[in-house]
Protein backbone atom coordinates (compact mmCIF):
# COMPACT_ATOMS: atom_id res chain seq x y z
CA UNK A 1 0.00 0.00 0.00
CA UNK A 2 2.74 2.33 0.49
CA UNK A 3 3.49 2.35 -2.76
CA UNK A 4 3.07 5.99 -4.71
CA UNK A 5 0.83 5.91 -8.08
CA UNK A 6 1.43 8.16 -10.36
CA UNK A 7 -1.44 10.24 -11.21
CA UNK A 8 -1.55 10.02 -15.01
CA UNK A 9 -1.28 13.39 -16.92
CA UNK A 10 -4.47 14.89 -18.18
CA UNK A 11 -3.96 15.07 -21.94
CA UNK A 12 -4.09 18.78 -23.17
CA UNK A 13 -2.55 18.36 -26.26
CA UNK A 14 -5.89 19.71 -27.54
CA UNK A 15 -5.93 23.11 -25.33
CA UNK A 16 -3.72 24.84 -28.03
CA UNK A 17 -6.49 24.50 -30.96
CA UNK A 18 -9.36 24.99 -28.75
CA UNK A 19 -7.53 28.44 -27.56
CA UNK A 20 -6.71 28.85 -31.23
CA UNK A 21 -10.66 28.91 -32.05
CA UNK A 22 -11.34 31.07 -29.37
CA UNK A 23 -8.94 33.36 -30.76
CA UNK A 24 -10.08 33.24 -34.94
CA UNK A 25 -13.37 33.39 -33.20
CA UNK A 26 -12.78 36.77 -31.74
CA UNK A 27 -11.10 38.09 -34.80
CA UNK A 28 -13.63 37.68 -36.80
CA UNK A 29 -16.70 39.46 -34.40
CA UNK A 30 -14.60 41.96 -33.55
CA UNK A 31 -13.19 45.24 -35.62
CA UNK A 32 -10.11 47.27 -34.30
CA UNK A 33 -10.86 50.49 -36.79
CA UNK A 34 -10.63 53.44 -34.47
CA UNK A 35 -13.06 56.21 -35.19
CA UNK A 36 -11.55 58.94 -36.63
CA UNK A 37 -13.27 62.22 -37.40
CA UNK A 38 -13.91 65.67 -36.86
CA UNK A 39 -15.03 67.24 -33.75
CA UNK A 40 -17.58 69.60 -32.98
CA UNK A 41 -19.87 70.67 -29.99
CA UNK A 42 -23.32 71.88 -31.37
CA UNK A 43 -25.28 75.00 -29.43
CA UNK A 44 -27.49 74.26 -26.71
CA UNK A 45 -30.98 73.75 -27.80
CA UNK A 46 -32.79 77.89 -27.72
CA UNK A 47 -34.89 78.42 -24.67
CA UNK A 48 -38.72 79.20 -25.09
CA UNK A 49 -38.14 82.78 -23.94
CA UNK A 50 -34.86 82.98 -26.54
CA UNK A 51 -36.70 82.35 -29.08
CA UNK A 52 -36.92 86.67 -30.62
CA UNK A 53 -33.94 87.37 -29.07
CA UNK A 54 -31.54 86.86 -31.88
CA UNK A 55 -28.28 86.74 -31.60
CA UNK A 56 -26.09 90.05 -33.03
CA UNK A 57 -23.23 89.51 -34.23
CA UNK A 58 -21.30 92.91 -35.88
CA UNK A 59 -20.91 92.11 -39.84
CA UNK A 60 -17.17 92.35 -40.04
CA UNK A 61 -16.98 89.63 -36.97
CA UNK A 62 -18.78 87.08 -39.12
CA UNK A 63 -17.39 85.01 -42.40
CA UNK A 64 -20.09 83.47 -44.22
CA UNK A 65 -19.62 80.46 -45.97
CA UNK A 66 -22.19 79.60 -48.14
CA UNK A 67 -22.69 76.50 -50.42
CA UNK A 68 -25.34 75.80 -52.89
CA UNK A 69 -27.50 72.63 -54.04
CA UNK A 70 -24.90 72.00 -56.75
CA UNK A 71 -22.23 72.65 -54.19
CA UNK A 72 -20.66 76.16 -55.28
CA UNK A 73 -19.23 77.60 -52.30
CA UNK A 74 -19.10 81.26 -51.67
CA UNK A 75 -17.04 83.43 -49.16
CA UNK A 76 -18.65 85.91 -48.30
CA UNK A 77 -20.23 87.75 -51.61
CA UNK A 78 -17.61 85.71 -54.26
CA UNK A 79 -17.38 81.90 -55.57
CA UNK A 80 -14.43 80.46 -54.09
CA UNK A 81 -12.73 76.83 -54.90
CA UNK A 82 -12.19 74.46 -51.69
CA UNK A 83 -8.31 75.38 -51.94
CA UNK A 84 -9.33 79.11 -51.37
CA UNK A 85 -11.05 78.63 -48.35
CA UNK A 86 -7.96 77.98 -46.48
CA UNK A 87 -6.36 81.57 -47.15
CA UNK A 88 -9.10 83.13 -46.67
CA UNK A 89 -10.21 81.86 -43.02
CA UNK A 90 -6.52 82.16 -42.06
CA UNK A 91 -7.08 85.43 -43.51
CA UNK A 92 -9.75 86.24 -41.58
CA UNK A 93 -8.85 84.67 -37.98
CA UNK A 94 -5.55 86.47 -38.36
CA UNK A 95 -6.75 89.74 -39.31
CA UNK A 96 -2.92 90.94 -39.59
CA UNK A 97 -3.45 94.53 -40.94
CA UNK A 98 -6.46 95.03 -38.80
CA UNK A 99 -8.60 95.54 -41.87
CA UNK A 100 -11.88 97.44 -41.10
CA UNK A 101 -13.58 94.25 -43.20
CA UNK A 102 -11.69 91.97 -41.38
CA UNK A 103 -13.18 90.77 -37.68
CA UNK A 104 -11.90 93.56 -34.61
CA UNK A 105 -8.70 92.71 -33.08
CA UNK A 106 -9.22 93.10 -28.85
CA UNK A 107 -6.09 93.14 -26.19
CA UNK A 108 -6.08 89.87 -24.19
CA UNK A 109 -3.83 88.89 -22.16
CA UNK A 110 -2.81 85.49 -22.34
CA UNK A 111 -1.46 84.13 -19.16
CA UNK A 112 0.60 80.95 -20.63
CA UNK A 113 2.72 82.99 -22.64
CA UNK A 114 2.72 86.18 -20.08
CA UNK A 115 2.11 88.94 -22.50
CA UNK A 116 -0.68 90.33 -24.17
CA UNK A 117 -1.59 89.83 -27.85
CA UNK A 118 -4.24 91.57 -30.24
CA UNK A 119 -6.70 88.50 -30.67
CA UNK A 120 -9.76 88.60 -32.88
CA UNK A 121 -11.40 87.03 -30.11
CA UNK A 122 -15.37 87.55 -31.23
CA UNK A 123 -14.75 86.08 -34.98
CA UNK A 124 -17.39 83.35 -36.36
CA UNK A 125 -17.37 81.46 -39.02
CA UNK A 126 -20.29 80.29 -40.18
CA UNK A 127 -21.11 77.68 -42.76
CA UNK A 128 -24.41 77.46 -44.40
CA UNK A 129 -25.68 74.75 -46.65
CA UNK A 130 -28.77 74.13 -48.79
CA UNK A 131 -30.84 70.69 -47.67
CA UNK A 132 -29.13 69.25 -51.24
CA UNK A 133 -26.05 70.02 -50.51
CA UNK A 134 -23.19 67.04 -50.31
CA UNK A 135 -22.70 66.29 -47.22
CA UNK A 136 -18.87 65.26 -48.25
CA UNK A 137 -18.79 69.11 -49.98
CA UNK A 138 -19.48 70.23 -46.37
CA UNK A 139 -17.03 68.28 -44.82
CA UNK A 140 -14.43 69.14 -47.14
CA UNK A 141 -15.08 72.64 -45.85
CA UNK A 142 -15.32 71.80 -42.14
CA UNK A 143 -11.98 70.26 -42.65
CA UNK A 144 -10.50 73.12 -44.52
CA UNK A 145 -11.28 75.45 -41.63
CA UNK A 146 -10.09 73.16 -38.98
CA UNK A 147 -6.53 72.94 -41.24
CA UNK A 148 -6.53 76.91 -41.43
CA UNK A 149 -6.66 76.99 -37.66
CA UNK A 150 -3.98 74.27 -37.21
CA UNK A 151 -2.12 76.28 -39.04
CA UNK A 152 -2.29 79.19 -37.52
CA UNK A 153 -1.49 77.45 -34.30
CA UNK A 154 1.56 75.78 -35.23
CA UNK A 155 2.77 79.58 -36.62
CA UNK A 156 2.43 80.85 -33.29
CA UNK A 157 3.84 77.79 -31.79
CA UNK A 158 6.52 78.09 -33.39
CA UNK A 159 7.09 81.93 -32.76
CA UNK A 160 6.71 81.11 -29.42
CA UNK A 161 7.93 77.78 -28.10
CA UNK A 162 9.76 76.45 -30.76
CA UNK A 163 7.91 73.14 -31.27
CA UNK A 164 4.53 72.58 -33.63
CA UNK A 165 1.46 72.55 -31.51
CA UNK A 166 1.17 69.12 -31.18
CA UNK A 167 4.76 68.74 -28.82
CA UNK A 168 3.75 71.18 -26.83
CA UNK A 169 2.05 70.76 -23.12
CA UNK A 170 -0.83 71.32 -22.07
CA UNK A 171 -1.13 74.79 -20.40
CA UNK A 172 1.07 75.69 -23.47
CA UNK A 173 -1.81 74.39 -25.51
CA UNK A 174 -4.24 76.35 -23.96
CA UNK A 175 -2.95 79.30 -24.32
CA UNK A 176 -2.25 78.84 -27.79
CA UNK A 177 -6.09 78.15 -27.98
CA UNK A 178 -6.94 81.23 -26.34
CA UNK A 179 -5.08 83.27 -28.87
CA UNK A 180 -6.90 81.43 -32.04
CA UNK A 181 -9.59 80.12 -30.14
CA UNK A 182 -11.79 77.50 -33.08
CA UNK A 183 -15.39 79.03 -33.56
CA UNK A 184 -16.91 77.40 -36.40
CA UNK A 185 -20.84 77.93 -36.12
CA UNK A 186 -22.60 75.02 -35.72
CA UNK A 187 -26.07 76.48 -35.12
CA UNK A 188 -29.18 76.53 -37.54
CA UNK A 189 -27.57 79.09 -40.17
CA UNK A 190 -30.52 81.38 -40.18
CA UNK A 191 -29.73 82.38 -36.47
CA UNK A 192 -26.54 83.35 -37.65
CA UNK A 193 -27.33 84.64 -41.27
CA UNK A 194 -26.73 88.37 -42.27
CA UNK A 195 -30.30 89.79 -43.03
CA UNK A 196 -30.13 91.56 -39.93
CA UNK B 1 14.99 12.78 -31.63
CA UNK B 2 13.36 14.21 -28.23
CA UNK B 3 9.55 15.72 -28.31
CA UNK B 4 9.75 19.92 -27.94
CA UNK B 5 7.56 20.69 -24.73
CA UNK B 6 4.39 21.89 -26.15
CA UNK B 7 3.07 22.88 -22.90
CA UNK B 8 3.45 26.11 -22.72
CA UNK B 9 1.09 26.86 -26.29
CA UNK B 10 -1.73 26.85 -25.21
CA UNK B 11 -1.22 29.73 -22.55
CA UNK B 12 0.20 31.75 -25.08
CA UNK B 13 -2.17 31.48 -27.31
CA UNK B 14 -4.38 32.23 -24.63
CA UNK B 15 -2.87 35.66 -23.74
CA UNK B 16 -3.21 36.75 -27.43
CA UNK B 17 -6.81 36.08 -26.93
CA UNK B 18 -7.13 38.17 -24.28
CA UNK B 19 -4.87 40.97 -25.59
CA UNK B 20 -7.19 41.35 -28.78
CA UNK B 21 -10.31 40.77 -26.42
CA UNK B 22 -9.14 43.84 -24.33
CA UNK B 23 -8.23 46.27 -27.55
CA UNK B 24 -11.40 45.59 -29.83
CA UNK B 25 -14.72 45.59 -29.37
CA UNK B 26 -17.94 43.63 -30.61
CA UNK B 27 -18.76 44.51 -33.53
CA UNK B 28 -22.04 45.48 -32.71
CA UNK B 29 -24.63 45.88 -35.39
CA UNK B 30 -25.29 44.91 -38.88
CA UNK B 31 -25.03 47.66 -41.57
CA UNK B 32 -28.29 48.32 -43.41
CA UNK B 33 -26.52 51.17 -44.86
CA UNK B 34 -23.53 51.85 -47.54
CA UNK B 35 -21.88 54.71 -46.46
CA UNK B 36 -18.29 55.86 -47.52
CA UNK B 37 -16.81 58.07 -45.29
CA UNK B 38 -15.47 61.48 -46.36
CA UNK B 39 -11.42 61.58 -46.30
CA UNK B 40 -10.15 64.27 -44.27
CA UNK B 41 -6.88 65.74 -43.29
CA UNK B 42 -7.41 67.05 -39.63
CA UNK B 43 -8.99 63.96 -37.73
CA UNK B 44 -9.02 63.27 -34.37
CA UNK B 45 -8.84 60.19 -32.35
CA UNK B 46 -12.17 58.90 -30.51
CA UNK B 47 -11.35 59.50 -27.12
CA UNK B 48 -13.57 56.82 -25.93
CA UNK B 49 -15.49 54.03 -27.21
CA UNK B 50 -17.43 52.94 -24.84
CA UNK B 51 -19.48 56.48 -24.22
CA UNK B 52 -20.22 56.85 -27.43
CA UNK B 53 -23.20 56.20 -30.21
CA UNK B 54 -23.11 55.53 -33.69
CA UNK B 55 -25.96 57.08 -35.56
CA UNK B 56 -25.64 55.61 -39.64
CA UNK B 57 -26.98 57.60 -43.08
CA UNK B 58 -26.63 56.03 -46.42
CA UNK B 59 -28.40 54.76 -48.77
CA UNK B 60 -29.76 50.93 -48.12
CA UNK B 61 -27.08 48.36 -48.77
CA UNK B 62 -27.63 46.40 -52.37
CA UNK B 63 -29.59 43.42 -50.37
CA UNK B 64 -31.79 45.48 -49.11
CA UNK B 65 -31.92 48.19 -52.27
CA UNK B 66 -35.47 46.26 -54.14
CA UNK B 67 -37.24 46.76 -50.88
CA UNK B 68 -36.56 50.04 -48.95
CA UNK B 69 -35.54 52.05 -52.54
CA UNK B 70 -32.61 54.05 -52.84
CA UNK B 71 -33.23 57.12 -50.79
CA UNK B 72 -30.64 57.76 -48.11
CA UNK B 73 -31.82 56.63 -44.70
CA UNK B 74 -30.90 56.96 -41.05
CA UNK B 75 -29.69 53.74 -39.52
CA UNK B 76 -29.78 53.30 -35.47
CA UNK B 77 -28.76 50.00 -34.12
CA UNK B 78 -30.25 47.58 -36.30
CA UNK B 79 -33.36 48.74 -37.90
CA UNK B 80 -33.78 52.22 -40.50
CA UNK B 81 -35.31 55.28 -38.59
CA UNK B 82 -36.46 59.02 -38.83
CA UNK B 83 -34.57 61.53 -37.40
CA UNK B 84 -37.48 62.24 -34.69
CA UNK B 85 -36.45 58.42 -33.35
CA UNK B 86 -32.94 59.55 -32.48
CA UNK B 87 -34.05 61.53 -29.15
CA UNK B 88 -35.16 58.17 -27.56
CA UNK B 89 -32.19 56.39 -29.03
CA UNK B 90 -29.62 58.85 -27.50
CA UNK B 91 -31.21 59.32 -24.32
CA UNK B 92 -32.05 55.40 -23.53
CA UNK B 93 -27.99 54.68 -24.61
CA UNK B 94 -26.97 57.99 -22.40
CA UNK B 95 -28.88 56.52 -19.50
CA UNK B 96 -26.74 53.36 -19.63
CA UNK B 97 -23.66 55.07 -18.96
CA UNK B 98 -22.40 55.66 -15.60
CA UNK B 99 -22.91 59.27 -14.07
CA UNK B 100 -19.13 59.75 -14.34
CA UNK B 101 -18.83 59.05 -18.05
CA UNK B 102 -22.14 60.72 -19.28
CA UNK B 103 -20.47 64.25 -19.48
CA UNK B 104 -17.91 62.53 -22.50
CA UNK B 105 -21.07 61.08 -24.39
CA UNK B 106 -20.80 61.71 -28.44
CA UNK B 107 -22.69 60.98 -31.05
CA UNK B 108 -20.51 59.65 -33.79
CA UNK B 109 -22.09 60.39 -37.04
CA UNK B 110 -20.72 57.67 -39.96
CA UNK B 111 -22.14 59.57 -43.00
CA UNK B 112 -22.15 58.83 -46.52
CA UNK B 113 -20.46 61.67 -48.42
CA UNK B 114 -23.33 62.09 -51.24
CA UNK B 115 -25.98 62.44 -48.19
CA UNK B 116 -28.23 65.47 -48.94
CA UNK B 117 -27.22 68.14 -46.16
CA UNK B 118 -30.81 68.20 -45.23
CA UNK B 119 -30.83 64.76 -43.36
CA UNK B 120 -27.67 66.34 -41.79
CA UNK B 121 -29.54 68.64 -40.48
CA UNK B 122 -32.66 67.75 -39.31
CA UNK B 123 -30.37 65.02 -37.59
CA UNK B 124 -28.62 68.04 -35.42
CA UNK B 125 -31.44 69.94 -34.56
CA UNK B 126 -33.12 66.16 -32.45
CA UNK B 127 -29.16 66.14 -31.17
CA UNK B 128 -29.22 69.34 -29.85
CA UNK B 129 -32.83 68.99 -28.46
CA UNK B 130 -31.66 65.64 -26.70
CA UNK B 131 -28.50 67.87 -25.49
CA UNK B 132 -26.20 65.45 -27.33
CA UNK B 133 -24.40 68.23 -27.81
CA UNK B 134 -20.59 66.28 -28.56
CA UNK B 135 -20.74 64.85 -32.54
CA UNK B 136 -18.29 63.60 -34.52
CA UNK B 137 -18.38 63.68 -38.23
CA UNK B 138 -16.96 60.01 -38.81
CA UNK B 139 -14.17 60.10 -41.52
CA UNK B 140 -11.20 58.39 -43.04
CA UNK B 141 -7.70 59.82 -43.13
CA UNK B 142 -6.08 60.89 -45.82
CA UNK B 143 -3.79 58.81 -47.43
CA UNK B 144 -0.49 60.18 -49.07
Amino acid sequence: MGKKRKMPGLNTSSTADISFMLLIFFLVTTSMDTDQGLARTLPKPPEDDQLNNEIKIKERNILNIRINKDNYVMIGDDYASLADIKERAKEFIKNEENRPNLPELKPKKIKGLGKTMMVTENHVISVQTDRGTDYGVYFAVQDALVTAYNELRDELAKAEFGFKYEFLTDDQQKAIREVYPQKISEAEPKKYGGQQ
Amino acid sequence: MPEMNTSSLPDLIFTILFFFMMVTTMREVTLKVKFEKPIGTQLEKLARKSCTSFIYIGQPTDALRGQFGSAHRIQLNDKYAEAPEIYDYVMEDRSELAESDKPFYTVSLKVDHHTPMGIITDVKQVLRKAYALKIVYSANKKQD
